[in-house]
């Protein structure tokens, strides 16, 4: 079990997360027409040892979208926040 | 007393004031408070407890813990029955039932201990060799035999009558073993202020310190921290608790037993699985004594020395009058002592040429005798051991026993640091395993470390406790225990080469694998211990090898002429002993294995008749048993009652997505694959989601409220994931869109009511709202209020025929549907269940969950005109993409019956008239139903679209029933294509 810092309800066993992927991929602007583009962004995925950004939704909590920062070797977590920038 | 009795007048930690009545194989005996049945047994003068698992040897006990290999033995009967349970770690309880396992017809006589003879032939990879062939035919035929021949002991098959509970834990520091090191961590964490969890899988704290005797310093420390820690209001004592697995995020497994003892368990769960999150861990789990091997070292009254010291200074149990004590190192020479001391005739062929002078000395003193350099050569004895040749360096000796004592050194109880991936280390100066390098948050201490001596290990203890707190953020200063100094120096390690000779020399006791099949292994090139182990079985049993892994590593090394870094050591995963899957599954059996959401008029349907069915989460009405006999006839004549007159139907389960903000509009334009920018406020649009590779996500509809305002529903199965994918995109992708999503599905009561008579009846039930085609025309919404709640109708249609969805605020919707009822029984409406509706929407050829299954786009599906030229939505480049426009992808297609008599099926492959019935086909069907409008079974189907012609005829196999059923391909439309019925 993970135990994920979610930066607004805590730490929280990882069954309450929703897994989302990839964070370091750039996704397309919504109108880019390059298919070359959107391919990079839904198939090609590296499978990195160590260091990894992804993803990850608090469902069952605050249903915010963070980047958690975790080492695919240890499964060590160094960093987790709001996978949201701006301020909409 | 009877003349068997083993047990000693006075000592050890039993209560002779509560006898403990139990049975073995159906015999009455008795043991004391306190006794596990292994000890029991053995005070009974019980030696034979089992038989092994593959060639049906006789067996006793040899341990006093969970690394028992040989007596397992099964618990209760019917539904209580529970196999392979080490008697070493069973407490004694009244009325306590065990049997022997793995012997037929009895554990003295077993008619397989004859696969002994053929031993020669039952070497390691023996069946497969001779049975699998190179067909496999004949392990096909033999398999069951050989099955039924190997084994322990056999599950019940009754359902489990006893309660488990799961439990969630919370500590700052777990401690993980209950013997002097972690007694002293646990203290240090404590003292330092750190919430402990002290977790120790006996029934009594001390570990190794209850196998000293009771009059020694050792029984006074042990109580003397006992009653400290329990005197800490933060720490838990979690005796009868095995700690099976360490998992990611501090996170233990932790299975314990409650009940055992209790005679009156009722209401209290026979186990609890307890996950416990500790911020830090300190393992002192200690160290399991190493057999010896040499040949028929598996026989009854050969033990482990450790063991036999923990009966008699435990138990109060003499295990054997003359005992050979046949060992490698100093610790076991101990229980040499305390053996001759209890009156015990002991040997000490102690296989080092010079023991220590003080091992001698004390051996003089106590009337020990010693042989050095000796070793054991030969056992004799069938059923129990009852003598002994030593081989020594010059000489050789026959010696009476009725107990053989072995020890050849400790391995460091090393699993549970490994479960994470950490490879145990080699020492040398222990010739053992200990842990590898741990994560910061873990800590080791006392034998599991190397460190065996007492001392050193109270000491040691205290560090990773103070280390452990600290590195929770407590620090408080703590005082070093009491000393605790048994003398317990650590000799050299000096390891057995083994020994040849006639007979088994058995390495995993329980796999019943010998130093032949790992010198077979060797030969046949399993030189790799994991190739090792599958090859042999060996450690695969259900003590995963805990006394067998090094020394069939050091066998394989010395075949290898390699050392044992070189050779390796295979990983550690969890559970360290069996957990039940009860105790896993907790309270989350029957109608609690998953949550049940209901509907608001879930409590109607019920009390109505429905049949209900399982969507998901979700229960659903079925059908209306008042509607026919069977679901068959029922959904026929619901759907006939809508389409001729009205029905109602419960769809609260729809997902209900409340859509806000300026860019809502904009937000909307990009998620769904046709436009809603430009729908006016009040009216509603059916909608398709796309995935990013371009596959069709979702379905549903979306209604205006206001001009920043929408109201999305999805399919009931996609709810959560669509919910979750538009957060998704406006956290991460365009957090400049200023809009706010949030479900509010259970908010939200829904029902549809669909007919020709469907207006007549809204406007009979909800006078003084206007329900006319010029106020409320198809795709548009009305908002009002009723009884005080929200209400919204929105004129939309699934069936075809005309039809509303009504919205109501959930605490009202029972009353609203129960109203509408009633105003429309004289209509004839009643209710209709999910059944009907699928079967409505297949007339109408609306796609649902079978064609929109993750494989389909929207062109295969007939939908591509809703995206027309649109660029700028999710999924639109890819669904582009070549592939996605091959003439052959199969492409929505009605599909009708032209037998007379004969039925389509959901999931028949189709395939061209005249073709072989065989491989995929060219498409399947999706969906079926009867139609009673048609008068025949009507049917949607993915077909090649270059094949899909309409009119043409093809055949639809159903191998499962072996039928083969002609269908012409039509439009997929079957009933109102231009909309008639649902408009005006």
């Amino acid at each position: 079990m993970l135990r994920i810092e979610c930066p607004c309800c805590g730490p929280r066993d990882h069954d309450e997360f929703r897994y989302g992927g990839d964070a370091s991929l750039v996704r397309p602007a919504h109108d880019d027409p390059v298919p070359e583009a959107w391919y990079r962004y839904v198939y090609v995925r590296k499978n990195p040892v160590g260091p990894h950004r992804e993803f990850w939704q608090h469902v069952t909590g605050c249903r915010q979208w963070l980047v958690v920062e975790r080492d695919t070797r240890t499964h060590l977590i160094a960093s987790v926040s709001f996978a949201r920038k701006s301020p909409a | 007393m009877n003349s068997r009795n083993k047990r000693l007048p006075s000592g050890g930690r039993i209560d002779r004031a509560r006898p403990v009545d139990f049975t073995f194989d159906g015999k009455k005996l008795c043991g004391f408070h306190g006794d596990t049945l292994a000890s029991a047994l053995l005070a009974n003068d019980v030696a034979l407890v089992g038989r092994s698992f593959k060639y049906h040897r006789p067996r006793g006990i040899f341990s006093a813990g969970p690394e028992e290999p040989n007596a397992l033995v099964t618990l209760g009967t019917g539904g209580r029955r529970e196999p392979n349970l080490p008697a070493t770690t069973l407490e004694l309880a009244d009325g306590m039932a065990a049997e022997s396992q793995n012997r037929w017809p009895s554990l003295g006589f077993d008619i397989q201990s004859v696969n002994g003879l053929f031993a020669p032939f039952l070497s390691a990879g023996f069946y497969y060799k001779t049975f699998m062939g190179p067909t496999r035919r004949a392990w096909m035929f033999y398999e069951h035999f050989i099955r039924r021949a190997a084994g322990l002991g056999r599950a019940g098959v009754d359902a489990d009558p006893d309660q488990y509970e799961v439990r969630h834990a919370f500590c700052d520091v777990a401690v993980i073993g209950g013997g002097p090191a972690g007694l002293s961590a646990a203290r240090a964490a404590a003292t330092a202020g750190a919430r402990v969890a002290l977790i120790e899988q006996d029934f009594l704290f001390g570990g190794q310190l209850l196998s000293k005797r009771t009059d020694g310093g050792a029984a006074a420390w042990l109580a003397t921290i006992e009653a400290e820690l329990r005197g800490f209001e933060n720490v838990t004592m979690m005796a009868r608790t095995t700690a099976f697995g360490v998992y990611d995020g501090g996170v233990l497994g932790l299975v314990g037993q409650q009940g055992n003892v209790d005679p009156d368990r009722a209401g209290s769960p026979r186990q609890v699985f307890t996950m416990l999150r500790a911020c830090s861990i300190v393992f002192a789990a200690g160290a399991i004594e190493r057999p010896l091997v040499f040949p028929d070292n598996d026989r009854p009254g050969v033990m482990l020395a450790s063991a036999a010291r923990a009966y008699l200074n435990r138990f109060a149990v003499l295990p054997g009058k003359r005992v050979v004590v046949a060992i490698t190192n100093d610790s076991a020479w101990r229980a040499a002592f305390d053996l001759a001391v209890a009156g015990a005739e002991v040997t000490v062929a102690d296989l080092r040429p010079v023991p220590a002078s003080y091992l001698l000395a004390e051996a003089a003193r106590l009337g020990v005798s010693v042989r050095t350099g000796a070793r054991i050569a030969r056992i004799r004895g069938a059923h129990r051991v009852n003598a002994v040749t030593l081989a020594g360096p010059k000489t050789q000796a026959d010696i009476a026993c009725d107990l053989v004592c072995v020890s050849g050194g400790w391995s460091p109880t090393v699993h549970l640091t490994s479960h994470l991936g950490v490879r145990p280390i080699y020492r040398g100066d222990i010739d053992g395993f200990i842990p590898g390098a741990l994560p910061a948050s873990q800590f080791v201490a006392g034998s599991i470390a190397g460190q065996y001596a007492t001392a050193e290990a109270v000491e040691a203890g205290h560090r990773a406790g103070v280390e452990a707190a600290s590195f929770c953020g407590k620090s408080k200063p703590a005082r070093a225990p009491a000393k605790l100094d048994l003398r317990d120096t650590v000799s050299t390690p000096f390891r057995d080469p083994g020994s040849a000779g006639r007979g088994k020399a058995f390495v995993d006791f329980q796999m019943d694998v010998t130093v032949a099949d790992i010198a077979l292994a060797h030969r046949e090139g399993y030189e790799s211990v994991e190739h090792l182990k599958r090859y042999t079985t060996l450690g695969m049993g259900t003590d995963q090898g805990k006394t067998s892994n090094f020394s069939a590593l050091a066998a394989m090394a010395a075949l290898c002429d390699a050392t044992i870094p070189e050779t390796g050591v295979t990983a550690f995963r969890p559970p360290y002993t069996p957990v039940a899957i009860g105790a896993l599954a907790g309270r989350a059996v029957g109608h609690h294995f998953k949550p049940f959401r209901r509907t608001p008029m879930h409590d109607w349907h019920q009390a109505n008749g429905a049949e209900m069915l399982e969507v998901g989460l979700w229960m659903r009405p079925w059908f209306y048993r008042n509607s026919g006999r069977d679901v068959n006839e029922a959904y026929v004549a619901e759907m006939r009652m809508v389409r001729e007159a009205a029905g109602l139907m419960d769809i609260s389960t729809l997902g209900k997505i409340d859509v806000q903000g300026p860019d809502a509009a904009i937000f909307l334009d990009r998620v769904y694959a046709n436009g809603f920018a430009k729908l006016p406020v009040g009216r509603a649009r059916y909608g398709v989601m796309l995935r990013d590779d371009g596959i069709v996500f979702d379905d549903g509809t979306t209604t205006r409220l206001s001009e920043n305002s929408f109201f999305m529903t999805t399919s009931t199965a996609k709810a959560a994931d669509v919910l979750s994918r538009l957060e998704f995109l406006l956290d991460t992708a365009w957090p400049e869109l200023r809009v706010a999503v949030t479900s509010v599905s259970d908010e939200w009561a829904a029902m549809s009511i669909a007919g020709p008579k469907s207006r007549d009846l809204l406007s009979a039930a909800l006078p003084g709202i206007d329900v006319s085609n010029e106020a409320l025309p198809h795709m548009s919404l009305l908002e009002s209020a009723w009884q005080g709640k929200s209400l919204r109708i929105l004129r939309l249609s699934y069936s075809g025929e005309r039809a509303y969805e009504v919205y109501v605020g959930a605490s009202a919707g029972e009353r609203l549907w129960t109203h509408l009822l009633a105003a429309g029984e004289p209509l004839g409406l009643k209710p209709y269940g999910v059944e009907a509706l699928g079967a409505l929407r297949v007339e109408k050829g609306h796609v649902a969950g079978p064609e929109i299954d993750g494989r389909t786009t929207l062109d295969d599906l007939g939908l591509g005109r809703m995206a027309g030229k649109r660029t700028g939505f999710v999924g639109d480049v890819l669904r582009r993409r070549p592939a996605f426009q091959a003439a052959d992808r199969h492409r929505l297609v009605g599909l009708e019956c032209v037998e007379e008599g004969q039925r389509l099926r959901g999931g028949a492959i189709l395939f061209k008239l005249g073709e072989a019935i065989q491989g995929h086909g060219h498409g399947r069907i999706t969906s079926v139903t009867y139609s009673p409008t048609l008068g025949k079974y009507i049917g949607l189907g993915l077909f090649a679209g270059d094949l899909a012609i309409e009119g043409t005829e093809v055949l639809a196999a159903y191998p499962m029933k072996k039928e083969q059923v002609r269908a012409r391909i039509v439009s997929p439309v079957f009933l109102d294509p231009e909309g008639k019925r649902l408009r005006g």
